[in-house]
This record gives structure tokens, C-alpha cells and sequence, in this order.
């Protein structure tokens, strides 16, 4: 299979018929309004359908010859202007609380950890600001406020999150800064909801919600990706997944988007131009830091650049890794 | 018997020449019928190929790149092949100049070349197909579209095209509402189809010029490199949004208006009424008009743009909510003390007040700034759009072809296999998109290729709602083919209406009507309306 939902869609739901499971502080009153509209809508809808139905059932053509008459009203102004005003109090009262509450999802609190989202195809990455770590999972402690300073590597993407009811657009070429506060310890999807091509539904991510000790404990590890006290070649292996390598390419040897890094090191290959190429340390990095220098035969050139999103010892530890897949 | 002894539009002249080189308003809405129509069963082939996919999260039938397109190809035929010149086009070129008691449109060679350019339009999104297709949504978001290796420029292209086919119908309608209206036809005494007519076209010739520009943009940028949306050129991407929205939802008015004006016409004549609220209901259309022109920002809450202008766009959009919510009433209150018959024409319309109410209901979410943070871009959308697209335009455009098929033509249709269709249809509909509600508060994001297991129950009952959906088409189509070869021949006014289209001979003679209709009552004034009774009141 193409993605891994398993560890994700491990959650669980514990929400409500229509609504997934609530885990941060906005997550309830959007919820509320959710739920008037919801009912308010519920009302006018048995009203609309429920007097059509009982006017064509009173007023059912039977086809027996009887002369027929009906109403001759064309109209009631006074009718007329209770629908007009009625529905449009009700549809302030929606617009005000909407607004309400939106105005909280963009003011963000003043005591939040800074994290920078890097959105690229097909991955999300994650700098902790004060720490520098980075990670390719959101882990946050419960009970504090996060904002989220986030922008793209190439197209538009939008981070998603939910559980949280958050949401917002990630762009190239500039920054989009939304904030929550989670309130429930657990494991949480993040979305991408910009449509950027092959993996838009593969680009997946989680928050993982943790004690503040636990927190502090990861930060001081460097993250899952830090690779302190980790043999480079476990690392390579955790990045392969994190960094989204495994998006395209396969460890099984058959050609997905890029090609398999099964045997890839030390082999012999052409490039599109027709040279020649062995598969070493220098080629590997290379092909990560500028992917467009050369294209192997038989391949799109669609990979995006990892300048800045891997460090040497990362890229190290991706060489170590490819290196044992015989 | 003696009227199907003379000649009609259709046998008048003979040759496959005398349709193309026609410039009988009547032939060429035919001829538009037979356009959609196809285009229509194309776009939707590639729907339940989608919803096949999505049957389980895992490949069933496509790979990730050909779902993409598959999804984007639905969405861009039924936009710009289908759902935007359905009713103006095929059935509005047929009946507003009968309508009116004119014997064309103003312009009726410039209506033939509108029908050609649609023709040029749509080979261009046809050779973008063969070409190896696109894969950018029809929505064309920059950077993906400037970026992706798929065939863009000839997509965007025809969509180009297309727009002036749109534009240059708008300017006929408008002339010929103006300027052709039959003596003693006041502008409250037009049958309110022409009302919805004429607020669309409005909206074609002021918003359609909006995305040629957009669209030429984008080809420039990608052709010349010139950065305009690109970020990496120095371009701005959100910019891409504001252009494309400032025509794309105007035409959202587009596809709906000229439904909201087929159906007063089924309610009305079905249930020998005056339509409740005459001018409310025309002019709520103008209003729509001119506030669906600044609305367009709410496509675009969780994107970036500045958060002031995010609460004028919530507000104005429930300003636009209003003049719709007046029309559902007076639809209703149209039927109260009405001697209702259910043709097969009043299923949909009845069907149409069903579906459109949950349509425009579901908009009420998405209007709130704070619940849109949590549903924009999810199924939820895609439900909210379809039963306004859909169970809105598609089930009137439906319903008023059942409504002028004999008066096209000439034949009647089964009642019985008609309401079939709708049945199915209207179950079918439902399955398919009622569940997409639900999967879309639960999260679930569009345009996915594969998800996340907890969305997998309601994924298969949307694809199975599908099917019946399908089949529910198929049995209208099967319908209308069986009474185009083997239909009793219609009495020139099978449904008792009172506007000018029913006048004339059915099917129409060449030039519409034998001397000059003149006007002295309006379309509603039905013979059943017990105007002694009223005083009584």
C-alpha cells in the first residue's frame, strides 16, 4: 500500500455524529455554532418540504371532471416581509457569532511555543524555534498555546488538523501564522487540504499531544529525528519516512515516482542525457541537494530540493541507510 | 389533425446543412441540447469512475495521477461544457424568443457563431484530454497550474474560448428581451423564466470577461515566464484566487438562475396558480445579480487574505442568502390552494424544492467565519455544491426539458418511466451525497486519491449511491430516446400553459408564430383561479 494509515487512523473517533473528537480550546465553541446552525437549518427544512408536501396532498388534482378552482392570492406583503426579516435576524445572529469566535482563532496568545511548518511535496516538516529541533511529527505539550509560522517549498498546501478545527493555507514565497491550544493528551491527523498533486492524500502528519515533562524530555533528545545516541543508519531509516522519501521512493525495488533505493548504492545507471553514473556517497547527496543536476533514465524530473531541510548528519545518515538496502 | 399535416422547424428544411448553417434560434438550442447533453454523460462516466475509486482506500481502478485528472476532467466539463450554457443555451435559445412572441433572437447569426465558438471551446478541452490530459482541479490554483507537466494551456484555452460563447449569448438575450417583447408584454408580464434569463445573462457579459483575463494571465505566465502568479517569478498565487473567484462565483449565479426560473414555471402551471410574490421572485434574481459579485472572497477564508476582508465577505454572503431564502418561500406558498398535478415535470420541481433547500441551507454553515476554518475544502463542500449544482441546476434543467419536450419535439414521453427516472434519481442523489456531509465534518478533505480508514463506511455508501444515481439517468435517457422514435404525437398544449411558447404550433412552425402575438394578460392568470371567491377575502 501506497500510505500508512494505520498508525494514524489508530485515534479513534469519541466525537459526535457529525463532528470528529474535540482536542483543543476552539474546538467547542466552533462546535456550538456548528450545532445551532445545524438545528436551525433542521427547522426551516421541515418547514419548507413539510408545507409543500401538505399543499400538494391538500391540494391534489383528483382528475375526476369536477370543475376545478383555486386561490386567487398573487401574493401578502405582510407575508412577505415576516420571511424577509425573520431569516435575516437569524442569519446575523449567525454571521456575529462567527465572527465571534473567529476573531479568537486569529489573535494569537502571548505565552505560545513558536514552531515554523515547512509544507513541501509530499511531507510536512517542523522547526521548533527556541529548541531548533526539527521533526517531521508535531509534538506539543497539552494545556499550552502553539503558533504555527508556516509557509511552502513549491505549491499551495493547507495544514489541517481536524480534531483541532484548524486550518489554514500554506503558501510559497510567504508566511500564514495560525495558533491552538490542545486539551487532550493522544494522537491527532494532520491534513493537507490544498489539492498539490500525486500525494495530496498521502501528505499526512501527526500531532502527538504529551505531557509537559514528556515535552521537555523529547526537546532535550532533539526531537525523534536528532539521532542522539541513534546509528546512523536507524536514523537514515526514520528519515526515509519522515522526510517523505517514501512517497516515491520504493525499498522493494520496483520504480514508483523515483527510483527504489533497493541496491541504488554503488550502482551503475544512465542519465537521460545519455552519461553514465555510479551511485556513490557524493551522487546520493547530489540527487537530494540539487535533484534537477541530473535525471535517470526513465524518470520525471519532479523531485523537490531538501537544501535546508536536511543537515549533513541527516544526509549522512540517508547515504548509511541506502547503504544497507542490498 | 390538421397543424401535423403543416410544416415545423424541424421538417421544414431538410439536409444535414440546413441545421449547420441554420440560424433558427430554435435548431441551434437543439443543437446545443444534443452538445450538452453528451458532454454531460462524458462528465459523468468520469464521476462514477471516481466514486469507483474511492470504493475502497486502496487502488481499485486508476493510479493516483489519473484519479487526478478524472476528478478535475468532471469538474471542468460539467462547469464550462455543461452546467453554464445548459439552461441559457439549449433551452433558453429555444424558448425565450417564443416567450417573448418574437420570431428569433436580435442577433440570430451571431447566436449560430456563439454555438461555434462553443463548438471551437470545447475541442480545445477535448484535445487537452487526448494530449495526455490535466490534472490542476478546474479550479487552475496557482503555482500547481503554472507548475504541473500536464496540458494546461489547451485546457485553459478552451475554457477561454468558451467564455466568449457565454458572453455573446448573454448580450443576444439581453437585446432581445429589450427590444422583441410582444405588444401589451410589460416587464410584469414576462413569464419569469425570461427574468431569470435576463438576470443571468447580465451576469455572463459583466463576470465572463473577468476569467478570460485570469485565464490569459496564467498562459502568459506559463508560456512567457512573465511572473505574475508564481511566487518563484515574483508573482502572488492568492492573487490567482481573487481573479478566479470574481468571475467563478458569479457563475455559480449563472448555472443556478435560469433554474430558479424553470421551476416557477412547473410550479406554477402545475398547480394553476399566479406565482406567489410576482416581483419578489423576479427582481430577488436581479438582487442576486448584483450581490453575487461581492461574495466572492468566502471561497477563500483559511487562505491568507487580509482577516478584515474575510468578515465583509461573511456578510455579504448571508446578504446573498436572503433574496434565495424569499424565493423557496413563495415557491411553497405558490402551492398552497393550487390544484396540484404531478406530472412528471412537478416531480423534479418538487424534487428540485427537496434538494436545492438542502442545498442552500448547508451554505449557511459555510457563510460562519469559525465553522468554514473547519470545513473549507472538505466533503463537505463538495456535498454543499452538488446539491446546489446538481440537485439545484441539473434536477430543474431536467425537469424543463420534461416540461418543452413536446413542444420540441412533438412527441410525449412516458409518464410513468419519466417519474421512474426521477425516483432513482432523486434516492440516488441522496445516497451519493447526503453521506458526504458527514464524512466532510468528520474531515475528511477533497479531491483525495486514498483516506484515512474511519471515512471508509460512508465512502461506500457514496459509491453505491452513485449507482442508483447512474441508473436514474440512464432510465430518463432511455425515456427520452423511446419517445423520440416511438412518443404519441403531444397536443399542441399538453400541460394547459398560458405563456406565449404554448400559443404557437407544437412543434413551433419555422418562424414561430403565424402573425404577431399581442399580450393582454400575464402568464399566471390561469382559467382556474377563482377570482370571485377572492373578493371574499
Amino acid at each position: 500500500m501506497l500510505f500508512d494509515f494505520v498508525k494514524i487512523g489508530a485515534q479513534g473517533d469519541g466525537g459526535t455524529l457529525f463532528l470528529p473528537k474535540q482536542a483543543s480550546t476552539l474546538a467547542a465553541n466552533q462546535d456550538a455554532l456548528f450545532y445551532f446552525i445545524y438545528y436551525l437549518c433542521l427547522f426551516f427544512f421541515v418547514l419548507i418540504v413539510g408545507l409543500m408536501i401538505v399543499f400538494v396532498v391538500k391540494g391534489r388534482h383528483k382528475g375526476d371532471g369536477s370543475p376545478v378552482k383555486t386561490s386567487a392570492v398573487k401574493g401578502n406583503h405582510t407575508l412577505e416581509v415576516v420571511w424577509s426579516v425573520i431569516p435575516g435576524i437569524l442569519m446575523v445572529v449567525i454571521f456575529g457569532w462567527g465572527f465571534k469566535d473567529w476573531v479568537k482563532t486569529v489573535v494569537t496568545p502571548a505565552n505560545a511555543i513558536d514552531v515554523r511548518v515547512t509544507g513541501l511535496k509530499w511531507a510536512w516538516s517542523f522547526d521548533y524555534v527556541a529548541s531548533g529541533v526539527n521533526s517531521n511529527r508535531l509534538v506539543v505539550p497539552q494545556g499550552q498555546p502553539v503558533r504555527l509560522t508556516m509557509s511552502s517549498k513549491d505549491v499551495i498546501h493547507s495544514f489541517y488538523v481536524p480534531a483541532f478545527r484548524v486550518k489554514r493555507d500554506v503558501l510559497p514565497g510567504r508566511y500564514t501564522v495560525m495558533w491552538f491550544e490542545a486539551t487532550e493528551l493522544g494522537e491527532f491527523s494532520v491534513l493537507c487540504t490544498e489539492y498539490c498533486g500525486t500525494s495530496h492524500s498521502g501528505m499526512l502528519s501527526t500531532v502527538k499531544v504529551v505531557p509537559q515533562e514528556e515535552y521537555e524530555q523529547w526537546l532535550a533528545d532533539g526531537g525523534d529525528l536528532g539521532g542522539a545516541g541513534v546509528p546512523p543508519a536507524e536514523l537514515g531509516a526514520k528519515l526515509y519516512e519522515a522526510k517523505g522519501c517514501n512517497a516515491c521512493h520504493s525499498l522493494d525495488g520496483s520504480a514508483k515516482i523515483g527510483p527504489s533505493f533497493k541496491g541504488l548504492y554503488e550502482r551503475n545507471g544512465e542519465f537521460v542525457d545519455g552519461k553514465s553514473y555510479v551511485a556513490d556517497d557524493t551522487y546520493i547527496r547530489q540527487s537530494i541537494l540539487e535533484p534537477q543536476a541530473h535525471i535517470v533514465k526513465g524518470y520525471q524530473p519532479v523531485m523537490p530540493s531538501y537544501q535546508g531541510q536536511l543537515n549533513d548528519k541527516q544526509i549522512a545518515a540517508i547515504i548509511d541507510y541506502i547503504k544497507t538496502l542490498k | 389533425m390538421a397543424s401535423q399535416a403543416g410544416t415545423n422547424y424541424l421538417n421544414a428544411k431538410k439536409g444535414i446543412g440546413s441545421w449547420l448553417y441554420t440560424v433558427d434560434h430554435k435548431r441551434i438550442g437543439v443543437m446545443y441540447l444534443v452538445a450538452v447533453l453528451t458532454f454531460f454523460l462524458l462528465a459523468g462516466v468520469f464521476a462514477l469512475m471516481v466514486r469507483m475509486e474511492l470504493l475502497t482506500a486502496a487502488k481499485d481502478i486508476v493510479d493516483a495521477d489519473t484519479y487526478n485528472k478524472l476528478f478535475t476532467l468532471h469538474g471542468a466539463i460539467m462547469v464550462f461544457l455543461v452546467i453554464i450554457p445548459s439552461i441559457p443555451a439549449s433551452l433558453g435559445n429555444f424558448l425565450l424568443p417564443l416567450m417573448l412572441g418574437a420570431k428569433d433572437v436580435a442577433f440570430p447569426k451571431l447566436n449560430l457563431w456563439s454555438f461555434y465558438i462553443y463548438c471551437f471551446g470545447a475541442a480545445f478541452l477535448i484535445y487537452s484530454i487526448v494530449s495526455g490530459s490535466f490534472d490542476t482541479g478546474w479550479t487552475f490554483y496557482t503555482p500547481y497550474s503554472t507548475t504541473t507537466s500536464t496540458s494546461v494551456i489547451s485546457a485553459t484555452a478552451g475554457a477561454f474560448i468558451l467564455g466568449f460563447s457565454s458572453i455573446l449569448t448573454g448580450m443576444n438575450f439581453i437585446t432581445t428581451i429589450h427590444k422583441m417583447r410582444a405588444p401589451g408584454q410589460t416587464w410584469t408580464k414576462l413569464p419569469l423564466f425570461v427574468w431569470a434569463q435576463y438576470a443571468t445573462s447580465v451576469i455572463q457579459v459583466l463576470a465572463t470577461p473577468v476569467l478570460a483575463i485570469t485565464l490569459c494571465l496564467l498562459m502568459i505566465e506559463r508560456v512567457l515566464g512573465i511572473g505574475i502568479f508564481d511566487p518563484a517569478m515574483g508573482g502572488d498565487p492568492v492573487l490567482f484566487q481573487h481573479f478566479f473567484w470574481f468571475y467563478s462565483h458569479p457563475a455559480v449565479y449563472i448555472m443556478i438562475l435560469p433554474g430558479f426560473g424553470i421551476i416557477s414555471e412547473i410550479i406554477t402551471i402545475n398547480s394553476r396558480k399566479h406565482i406567489f410574490g410576482y416581483k419578489a421572485v423576479a427582481l430577488s434574481s436581479v438582487a442576486i445579480a448584483i450581490i453575487g459579485f461581492l461574495v466572492w472572497g468566502h471561497h477563500m477564508f483559511t487562505s491568507g487574505q487580509s482577516e478584515f476582508i474575510n468578515v465583509v465577505f461573511s456578510f455579504l454572503t448571508y446578504a446573498v442568502g436572503l433574496p434565495t431564502a424569499i424565493k423557496v418561500f413563495s415557491w411553497v406558498a405558490t402551492m398552497y390552494g393550487g390544484s396540484i398535478r404531478l406530472t412528471a415535470p412537478m416531480w423534479y420541481a418538487l424534487s428540485f424544492l427537496f434538494l436545492f433547500t438542502i442545498g442552500g441551507l448547508t451554505g449557511m454553515f459555510l457563510g460562519a467565519l469559525s465553522v468554514d476554518v473547519h470545513l473549507h475544502d472538505t466533503y463537505f463542500v463538495v456535498a454543499h455544491f452538488h446539491y446546489v449544482m446538481m440537485g439545484g441546476t441539473i434536477i430543474a434543467f431536467i425537469g424543463g426539458l420534461h416540461h418543452w419536450w413536446p413542444k420540441i419535439t412533438g412527441k410525449l414521453y412516458s409518464e410513468f418511466w419519466a417519474k421512474v427516472g426521477c425516483f432513482f434519481t432523486f434516492v440516488g442523489f441522496n445516497i451519493t451525497f447526503l453521506s458526504q456531509f458527514v464524512l466532510g465534518s468528520k474531515g475528511m478533505p477533497r479531491r483525495y486519491y486514498t483516506y484515512l480508514p474511519e471515512y471508509r463506511d460512508l465512502h461506500v455508501v457514496s459509491t453505491v449511491g452513485s449507482w442508483v444515481l447512474a441508473l436514474g439517468l440512464f432510465i430518463t435517457l432511455f425515456c427520452f430516446l423511446h419517445s423520440l422514435f416511438k412518443g404519441k404525437t403531444s397536443p399542441k398544449n399538453p400541460w394547459g400553459g398560458l405563456s406565449l411558447e404554448w400559443e404557437t404550433e407544437t412543434p413551433p412552425i419555422e418562424h414561430n408564430f403565424e402573425g404577431q402575438p399581442i399580450v393582454t394578460s400575464g402568464p399566471y392568470d390561469f382559467p382556474e383561479i377563482d377570482h370571485a371567491h377572492a373578493r371574499g377575502h
